[in-house]
C-alpha cells in the first residue's frame, strides 16, 4: 500500500508536466483541427531555453532565500515568452498558408517542423543528454505513509495555477471569448469581426508558453534533458488529450495526471517495470480512440460535411 | 522504349560497374523502392496517413530473422520467406487496422504512430527470444540452384530488382482495379464514397494489408542482405525517411514514388557524406550527415508548402491538393 500511495505521488507530479504540455495540444486542436507534432518539441526547446537563461544567469547549483525566488520566475517566465514566440513563429510560417488544404497536408508539415526542431536542437547542444543545474533546494516532508519532495508539490502546484489561469483567460476575457468562438466556427466568427489570424497566432502563443513551463518544470524535476525528449513527451502529453477529450482544456488537465498516474503505477507493478511504460500508455491511447473518441470529457461532434 | 532502356540498364549495371559498393548502394536502395511503393499504396492511393509503416519493415525482418536462422534452429528457405513473410506483415496489418480505421484520418496517423514505435519495442524488450538490443545475427543465407549468395551485394541487387518489377506490377495493377478505384473515392471524399456503396472499411483495411505487405518482402531481402536485424533500424525515422520519399517524388503516383525513393537514398548514402568528405578536403569542419533528419523535414514542410503534389505528380492527386486548396473554408 506503501508503494503504491508513494506512486501516485510520484505519478501525479509527473502528469503535472505532461498536463501541461497536453494543453498545448487540446487548444490547438480544438481551434484549428491539427495534432501539432512539433508540440513536443516546443517542449524540449523549453527546457533548451531555461538551461541557456540559467547559463546566462549564472546559475549552476542551488539557490537560496530571494534570489532563488527571482531566478525561478525569471527563467520560468523567459522560457515561456521563447516558447510562445517560437510557436507563433512556426504557425506562421508552416501551417497558415496550408488553413484549407486537405488534412493531410498540415499534418505532414507537423511532422516535419518536428524534425527540423529536433535537428536543430541536436546541432545546438549535441545529440547527448545533458545535465541541468540543480537550482532548487528539495527537501522531502515525510506524511507517514509516502514521502513528497519541494520539486513535486512545486510541479502540482503551478500546473494547477496556470490552468486555472488559463480557464480564466478564455471563458471571462474578450480575447478568450474571441478563441471559443473562432474554434466553434470560423466563418461566423470572422463575419462577427474577430480578426481570425490574430486569434489563432494566440492560441499558439498560449500553448506554446505552457509548453515553455513545462520544460523548465521538467528541467528542473528530472535534472536533465536531450533533444529527443519531446518525442515521448508529446506522444504521451498528445494520450493525455485524448484521453481528456481533445479541444477541453479541463479534460487535457484530468487526463495529464491520469496519464502520469498510469505511467507511474505501470512502471512498479508490471514486472520488466519501465520498458513496456511506453507501451502501455499507448496501448491507453488506442484503447480511448476505439472506445471513448471523444474522450472523459469531451462531447461528441457529428462529422463536418 | 524508354522503359526498356532503363531494364538493360539496371539489368547490365552490375557488369558495367565493378564498384561493388555502388551495387550495394542500388540494392539497400531497392529496399526502400520497395517500402516506398508499399506505403504509397496506403498514403498515395487510399489517403490513409500511416506513420508507423516502419514496424511492418521490423515485422518482415524479424521473421525472416527467426525462421531462417540458428536463434531457433528453424531454417525456412529465403524464397519460401518471401512468400511468408508478406503474409506475415499483412496479417499484421489487418490487426492493426481492424480497431483502429474507423478513426478520423489524424487520429489514424497517432495511433500508427504509436504501433510504430510498440512493436520495436517490444522486439527489444523480448530479449529471451531476439537478443533484445543485440538483435538476431548469422542469418541463414539465400541460394540458388545450390549456389549460395555470398557476401556480394550482387545477388541481393537481382532479387531486388525482381521485387520491385513485381512491386510495380502489382501497384499498377491494384490502381486500375475496382480496389483502386475504391481507394480512390475514399481519399476523396470519405462520406460520399460510403454513399456510393463502398465498404470503407473493409476497403481501407485492404490497402493497409497490401501495402504492409510490400515492407514484409522488403524486410526479408534487407534481413538477408544485411545478414542482421536489430530493434534500433525501424525506428520513427525510418517511417518518416520513407513518408519523405513518398511527398518528394509524389503521392499516389507509382514513378513519383520511386524517383523520390531513389533520390533520397542518393543523397543519404553519397551526396551527404561525399560533401562532407569535400568540406573536410577543404578544412571545413562541417559533417553534413548530422542534417539528414534537418533534410527530411526541410523536404515534408517545404513540398506541402509549395509542391503538394510532388515533383512527379499524379494528375489527379494534384488536381485534389490544388483545387481544395483554393475552395472556401467552409467546402
Amino acid at each position: 500500500m506503501d508503494v503504491f500511495l508513494q506512486q501516485v505521488v510520484n505519478g501525479l507530479s509527473l502528469g503535472g508536466i505532461y498536463a501541461l504540455i497536453a494543453l498545448g495540444y487540446t487548444m490547438v486542436y480544438g481551434i484549428i483541427e491539427l495534432i501539432n507534432f512539433a508540440h513536443g518539441d516546443v517542449y524540449t526547446l523549453g527546457t533548451f531555453f531555461s538551461l541557456a537563461i540559467l547559463t546566462g544567469l549564472g546559475v549552476s547549483g542551488e539557490v537560496h532565500g530571494p534570489a532563488l525566488v527571482g531566478v525561478v520566475v525569471v527563467t520560468l517566465l523567459a522560457s515561456m515568452l521563447l516558447c510562445g514566440i517560437t510557436g507563433v513563429l512556426i504557425e506562421r510560417l508552416a501551417y497558415r498558408r496550408l488553413r484549407n488544404a486537405p488534412r493531410l497536408a498540415p499534418l505532414i508539415t507537423a511532422i516535419g517542423m518536428s524534425f527540423i526542431l529536433e535537428n536543430v536542437m541536436q546541432l545546438w547542444r549535441g545529440p547527448s543528454p545533458i545535465p541541468f543545474p540543480d537550482v532548487i533546494p528539495n527537501p522531502s516532508f515525510n506524511l507517514g505513509v509516502v514521502s513528497i519532495n519541494v520539486k513535486q508539490i512545486g510541479v502540482v502546484l503551478l500546473a494547477i495555477a496556470l490552468m486555472a489561469a488559463l480557464q480564466f483567460f478564455i471563458y471571462r476575457t474578450k480575447l478568450g471569448k474571441a478563441m471559443r468562438a473562432t474554434a466553434q466556427d470560423r466563418d461566423a466568427a470572422q463575419l462577427m469581426g474577430i480578426d481570425i489570424n490574430t486569434t489563432i497566432a494566440l492560441t499558439f502563443l498560449i500553448g506554446s508558453a505552457l509548453a515553455g513551463a513545462a520544460g523548465f518544470v521538467s528541467g528542473v524535476y528530472y535534472g536533465t534533458t536531450w533533444f529527443f525528449n519531446g518525442f515521448e513527451a508529446g506522444l504521451k502529453a498528445f494520450t493525455a488529450a485524448v484521453l481528456g477529450g481533445i479541444g477541453n482544456v479541463a479534460g487535457a488537465m484530468l487526463g495529464g495526471f491520469l496519464i502520469g498516474l498510469i505511467e507511474a503505477i505501470a512502471t512498479q507493478y508490471i514486472p520488466g517495470g519501465a520498458q513496456w511504460s511506453n507501451v502501455v500508455v499507448f496501448s491507453v491511447l488506442v484503447l480511448v480512440l476505439i472506445f471513448r473518441p471523444s474522450g472523459l470529457l469531451g462531447e461528441s461532434l457529428p462529422e463536418k460535411v | 522504349m524508354g522503359l526498356g532502356f532503363l531494364v538493360v540498364a539496371l539489368l547490365g549495371f552490375p557488369f558495367m560497374d565493378r564498384n561493388n559498393s555502388h551495387v550495394d548502394f542500388l540494392a539497400n536502395a531497392g529496399a526502400f523502392v520497395l517500402l516506398a511503393l508499399g506505403l504509397n499504396i496506403v498514403v498515395g492511393f487510399a489517403g490513409l496517413l500511416d506513420l508507423g509503416y516502419a514496424a511492418f519493415f521490423a515485422i518482415g525482418s524479424y521473421s525472416y530473422a527467426m525462421l531462417a536462422s540458428q536463434q531457433f534452429g528453424i531454417h525456412v528457405p529465403f524464397w519460401l520467406m518471401l512468400l511468408v513473410a508478406p503474409v506475415v506483415a499483412a496479417l499484421f496489418g489487418l490487426l492493426l487496422g481492424a480497431p483502429t480505421l474507423r478513426l478520423r484520418g489524424d487520429y489514424l496517423a497517432i495511433v500508427t504512430l504509436g504501433f510504430g514505435e510498440i512493436v520495436p519495442q517490444t522486439f527489444l524488450n523480448l530479449a529471451q527470444y531476439t537478443n533484445g538490443p543485440n538483435g538476431i545475427s548469422s542469418l541463414d543465407q539465400p541460394s540458388l540452384f545450390g549456389h549460395p549468395f555470398g557476401f556480394s551485394a550482387t545477388p541481393y541487387y537481382y532479387v531486388l530488382l525482381g521485387l520491385i518489377a513485381i512491386g510495380i506490377l502489382a501497384a499498377r495493377n491494384l490502381q486500375n482495379s475496382r480496389l483502386g478505384r475504391a481507394w480512390m473515392a475514399i481519399r476523396e471524399d470519405e462520406l460520399a464514397a460510403r454513399h456510393m456503396g463502398i465498404n470503407t472499411t473493409t476497403t481501407k483495411l485492404a490497402a493497409f494489408a497490401l501495402g504492409a505487405s510490400f515492407s514484409g518482402l522488403a524486410g526479408v531481402a534487407y534481413a538477408a542482405k544485411l545478414d542482421l536485424v536489430s530493434p534500433d533500424q525501424f525506428g520513427f525515422n525510418v517511417s518518416v525517411l520513407v513518408l519523405s520519399m513518398l511527398v518528394l517524388g509524389g503521392m499516389g503516383n507509382i514513378w513519383g514514388v520511386i524517383v523520390g525513393s531513389f533520390v533520397l537514398s542518393f543523397v543519404n548514402s553519397f551526396l551527404l557524406p561525399q560533401s562532407t568528405t569535400l568540406a573536410h578536403a577543404a578544412g571545413l569542419n562541417l559533417d553534413f550527415t548530422n542534417y539528414r533528419f534537418m533534410l527530411y523535414g526541410v523536404i515534408l514542410v517545404s513540398m506541402m508548402l509549395f509542391r503538394p503534389e510532388g515533383l512527379i505528380p499524379s494528375r489527379q492527386r494534384a488536381a485534389e491538393l490544388h483545387d481544395v486548396a483554393a475552395a472556401p473554408e467552409s467546402a
